[in-house]
């Protein structure tokens, strides 16, 4: 199982390399240049100089690159255009707000659209079951923005539950200001979730050992909630594996619109303010966490099925 | 015929026909504001900002005094060039790609699945962001955008029936034939993975109207012509004043679109599903 995980892990590596290149590309040679852009058109050229010196911007473009590869294998991004802290702390500060935000989403979406999935399941094929899937894409037709903006306007504006902006670092007087924004992810996710995990759950709900379990007798909640759920667990699992790197990133869109400082509104000021040390540090940081829970997916399913180990 | 198979599954699926048929309303719609027939003038004004539904203004006025109801027809033009634009190129491209990988397998196989993975692990927003600041702002920043982003998915999904094709007996029989790869891969891989291009497609549209909306609340979507997400984008703070005109009919318009693409592509989706046969 070790050897399988580190050539698994091994696999990563030319992902991630691919990552740097296409990012480097995109914003050195194609994106102009940096400094440039980062000091605006006024900057004198003594200004230009020194900035280029203390980033080796001033190097040919192997050596900027390998120096880039240089950060990514120490982890060590330097210090920021625009704040001039190290660009660890800048990122440091946006995860846990970020997380506050999407990792409780990602909880009752889950346990929300599972629920609705198994008895949508159930009555596959009959007028509850239509009519929640009629729902579940009906809610995935609407724009994410649109959600955010009457979800504003109704729940903190016109009905005033909620906070309507803002955010307070305390781990307990952030709540009230997440709750909204916690609120419309779950909205947006619940539709795509439920569709998905509805149609895994209904391939398991005709098979034989469901007919047993009804057999002997055992009610609808048992067997569906435990037996079928059970077996269901691989696509469900995979589904929430596959989400933890959209978890670290936030969501640009809510932050933005909430005031919340997390990462997706830290990428935005980045590229807002060209302050390309952060955009480098995040781009690898997003494209490991990929790269790990891609691992981490394909460990699960050697440990669920041990004849993937083999191949 | 497969063909004929499939058209009548989908033509007995009320859902995949009324789908259809909005579609084609749409399309009607935007065939005719690019003849120039409908809402020639979008940026005129009509009467004051913010005017409720009237006469000459059949959904009210914008804050600028622009007729509201002009600018959402208009914005179906916008959509669906964004949409086959995008869908065009992010399913052609991934479909060849996807296809050539799974019927060479080997090293180009792995070639283009290390490509797709590494697109794959950047943050899409990132480089949305970052194409469409490239390429400039405006509509081909964000054809390119999207069409650079959007080709994984397709490409993944016919890598995989490409891999089950290779194997099959016809493609087999035209190898013995002594075809080349092209002419296997054009005639035989490509018309085998084709339902899954055209459930792309339908996907690949709909993903470009709603993206162009997160674009256009960053600045860097459609410059100068309404779009639906430039008006919802627009509308955001009008909410608060009590008019909700221009936010409600540039969403309900969206929606409604959206929504009859999502059904069809559900539809065709199970039409297609050699299973179901």
């Amino acid at each position: 199982m070790t050897r399988y995980v580190l050539r698994r892990l091994l696999h990563g590596v030319p992902i991630v390399l691919g990552v740097s290149v296409i990012t480097f590309l995109l914003f050195y040679v194609f994106g102009g240049d940096p400094v440039l852009q980062f000091l605006g058109r006024h900057a004198t050229p003594d200004q230009i100089a020194a900035l280029e010196r203390e980033y080796g911007l001033d190097a040919p473009l192997y050596i900027q690159y390998l120096a880039y590869l240089k950060e990514i294998a120490t982890l060590d991004f330097g210090l920021s255009f625009v704040t001039r802290e190290p660009v660890a702390d800048v990122l440091w500060r946006g995860v846990g707000p970020s997380l506050s935000l999407t990792v409780p989403a990602l909880f009752a979406t889950t346990i929300l659209s599972v629920s609705v999935a198994l008895i949508a399941a159930h009555f596959r094929g009959r007028p509850l079951d239509r009519s929640l899937m009629v729902l579940a894409v009906a809610g995935m037709s609407v724009s994410f923005l649109v959600y955010i903006v009457v979800g504003q306007y109704l729940l903190a504006f016109e009905w005033p539950l909620f906070h309507i902006h803002g955010y307070r670092p305390g781990l307990v007087e952030r709540w009230p200001y997440l709750s909204l924004p916690i609120l419309i992810l779950i909205v947006v996710g619940m539709g795509y979730d439920t569709r998905f995990y509805r149609s895994a759950i209904a391939e398991e709900v005709d098979k034989d050992y469901v007919t047993t379990a009804y057999a002997k007798g055992l009610g609808t909640p048992r067997v569906l909630f435990v037996h079928v759920l059970k077996n269901a667990m691989v696509p469900i699992v995979t589904r929430v594996m596959i989400s933890v790197p959209f978890l670290v990133t936030g969501s640009l869109l809510l932050e933005s619109f909430f005031g919340i400082p997390g990462l997706g509104g830290t990428l935005l000021d980045a590229l807002d303010t060209a302050d390309f040390p952060v955009i480098k540090a995040y781009t690898i940081l997003v494209s490991v966490l990929f790269v790990v829970t891609n691992v981490l997916t394909d460990v699960f399913y050697a440990w669920v099925d041990p004849r993937i180990r083999l191949s | 015929m497969i063909a004929r198979a499939v058209t009548d599954r989908l033509r007995r699926d009320r859902g995949a026909l009324v789908g259809l048929a909005i579609i084609a309303v749409y399309a009607a719609v935007a065939l005719l504001v690019t003849s120039g027939l409908v809402a020639t003038d979008v940026d005129a004004r009509v009467g004051e900002g913010f005017l409720e539904p009237g006469p000459g203004h059949w959904l009210g006025t914008d804050r600028q005094g622009r007729d509201i109801l002009g600018r959402v027809l208009y914005a179906t033009k916008i959509a669906f060039s964004v949409g086959l634009v995008t869908a065009t190129f992010s399913v052609t491209l991934g479909t060849a790609l996807g296809a050539i990988a799974g019927y060479f397998g080997g090293k180009v196989d792995a070639a283009i699945v290390w490509l797709y993975s590494t697109v794959q692990s950047i943050p899409s927003i990132l480089l949305l962001i970052a194409i469409a600041y490239i390429a400039g702002r405006g509509l081909f920043g964000v054809y390119l955008a999207f069409s650079a982003t959007f080709w994984v998915a397709p490409c993944r999904v016919v890598r995989g029936e490409a891999v089950k094709v290779r194997e099959a007996q016809y493609v087999e029989a035209a190898r013995a034939l002594g075809y080349g790869p092209f002419r296997i891969l054009l005639w035989h891989v490509v018309p085998n993975t084709l339902h899954l291009s055209l459930v792309s497609f339908a996907l690949a549209f709909v993903g470009a109207i709603k993206s162009e909306v997160i674009l256009s609340y960053l600045g860097l979507g459609v410059q100068g012509e309404p779009s639906w997400g430039t008006m919802i984008n627009q509308s955001r703070g009008e909410l608060i004043n009590g008019f909700f005109w221009q936010i409600g009919a540039a969403s309900v318009a969206m929606f409604v679109l959206v929504l009859a693409f999502n059904v069809f592509a559900d539809a065709l989706q199970d039409a297609l599903d050699p299973r179901a046969t």
